[in-house]
């Protein structure tokens, strides 16, 4: 029986740390209306900048939180203005702006070319004070540095909504996501209000970079597989949703690692996907979804 | 000088031309009504002047300056504000959040409390429905939630888009007293209507719309007692 609640206590921490990664994703989504594909490099980016900073001065990767997002705001924050507004700007009569999706794809094979050209193909390791520490509870072990991820989760998460709820841009950013000619009508810049939803999306990603680095390599596309998790995990949860982002996270890591231990690792991907079709088949807006119109 | 001038504006949704050729007038302390059938363009003149819809041609000048080349929110910020057709609420926010939201522009934003003072006083069941979400209120509600969201943008005029749109004739009443008081605090009203009985009977003045262009204009009195008024919009 141990090995099952050892994998339900593995499964949580790495499926928070999915969740949070999936958090920017759906805030992206909720206030943009735009899917952005280039989330999983901007999570690169986040790991590459955490990498440096750690590699460079030394120090506790948590302590590089405070270079790493600030970084990734703006990154993001100037990402969204100078890449992605114009074209937003040049459908703005259009709901759903499809166009720039095929941008953000393109942003995504730039990015991730760019970091192959420049630091090459290499994985990359750091060690840092905390990599590879556990500790036992019974005969539970638990990771240290995924632990960290489980509080950092919880943090970005309550900040977040708090955020949301009482401050005036949180509510700005609110307001536009339900109705963005309205909220032009109350004085609300609705590209300001998404250069900083995408730049809180993407700042997100650098919490995740520095949470990931103590026990995740580093290379070029190691976005790519968060990318396709963090968009498992949005539609499972309901698009735009903030419970759903982490509840889907969290369904996604148990799944990898309870079924870790009856299959092939490999072989969990499929359980996802097909948990992932019936949830949609049962709930098409996903798990906390609401059937709001978009 | 007009408070609003409206020169020669022609507005165009893609390739169709909608307004051609509008030009009117608004004085300070008016009640203005625009009427005219559905697809007239009166709801498109609105969003012209809040900056929604660019005029391809012409000028809206207001308070002196010229506003026709503003984004939607530096227009806010000037005094101009809209409540936009079919309310259009911040569906998943408070009622509260929703006035809120409404004082966003930073000429507003210093006064809310204020702001909230005169909403509430002049709309006393918003103070009771605080906490509820705008979607489970009724049509009533939501319209005087949208008026309330207008009047905390600390308008110098405020322009109505349909405020009896869909709304119970009892409410119909209560929505244009409403109207009524705000203006007789001295607040500029510009409204587009299709209850051309109301809208005109308290109107100043009046403007009629038929296919993008003005035909008629006059006092809210001539303009009820003209013939082919009576007969397009009334079935006199």
């Amino acid at each position: 029986m141990d090995f099952i609640i050892q994998a339900i206590v593995s499964g949580t921490l790495m499926g928070s740390i999915y969740g949070l990664a999936a958090l920017g994703l759906t805030l992206i989504f909720g206030v943009i209306k735009v899917i952005n594909f280039a989330h999983g490099s901007c999570l690169m980016v986040g790991m590459y900048a955490a990498y440096w900073v750690v590699m460079l001065t030394g120090v506790n990767p948590y302590l590089a939180l405070i270079v790493v997002v600030p970084l990734l705001f703006f990154f993001g924050y100037f990402l969204q203005d100078i890449v992605i507004k114009p074209v937003l700007e040049a459908q703005s009569d259009v709901r759903e702006p499809t166009e720039v999706i095929i941008v953000t794809s393109g942003v995504w094979y730039i990015l991730d070319n760019i970091t192959l050209m420049i630091f090459g193909a290499e994985y990359r390791v750091v060690q840092t004070s905390i990599t590879g520490k556990a500790f036992e509870i019974g005969e539970i072990i638990v990771s240290t540095p995924k632990l960290y991820g489980l509080i950092a989760t919880v943090i970005v998460s309550v900040a977040l909504v708090w955020f949301l709820k009482y401050t005036k841009m949180g509510k700005a950013i609110r307001a536009a996501s339900l109705d963005r000619e309205a909220a032009s009508l109350m004085g609300i810049n609705q590209y300001r209000v998404y250069n900083i939803a995408f730049g809180i999306g993407t700042a997100i990603m650098g919490v995740v970079g520095c949470v990931l680095i103590p026990f995740y390599y580093v290379f070029p596309t190691v976005g790519v597989i968060f990318d396709v998790k963090c968009f498992i995990i949005v539609v499972l949860g309901g698009l735009g949703s903030i419970p759903g982002a982490l509840l889907g996270g969290v369904i996604i890591g148990l799944i990898e690692s309870i079924g870790a231990q009856f299959m092939t690792s490999t072989w969990t991907e499929l359980i996802v996907y097909l948990v992932f079709l019936a949830v949609l088949f049962v709930k098409p807006a996903g798990l906390f979804g609401e059937k709001r119109d978009w | 000088m007009s408070l609003l001038e409206i020169k020669n504006i022609d507005c165009f949704y893609g390739d169709v031309q909608v307004v051609y050729d509008v030009s009117m007038h608004v004085e300070e302390g008016e009640i203005i009504s625009i009427i005219g059938a559905n697809g007239a363009g009166k709801s498109t003149v609105l969003k012209c002047i809040s900056g929604l819809v660019k005029a391809t041609s012409g000028e809206i000048i207001f308070d002196g300056e010229p506003i026709h080349n503003l984004r939607p929110e530096k227009i806010v910020n000037r005094g101009v504000v809209q409540v936009p057709e079919g309310r259009k609420l911040f569906t998943l926010m408070t009622s509260k959040e929703n006035l809120e939201v409404g004082a966003h522009n930073p000429r507003a934003y210093s006064r809310m409390a204020e702001g909230f003072e005169e909403v509430y006083k002049l709309l006393p069941r918003l103070k009771e429905r605080e906490k509820q979400l705008a979607i489970t209120m009724s049509g009533g509600e939501q319209q005087m939630v949208a008026v309330g969201r207008g009047l905390m943008a600390n308008p110098k005029i405020l322009m109505l888009d349909e405020p009896s749109l869909g709304l119970a004739p009892v409410l119909i009443q209560e929505i244009f007293q409403t109207v009524k008081k705000i203006a007789d605090k001295g607040l500029t009203v510009l409204m587009v209507e299709q209850d051309v009985q109301h809208s005109l009977s308290m109107s100043d003045r009046g403007y009629v719309l038929e296919h993008g262009r003005i035909v008629q204009e006059g006092t809210g009195k001539e303009l009820l007692e003209n013939a082919n008024i009576r007969e397009a919009y009334l079935g006199i």
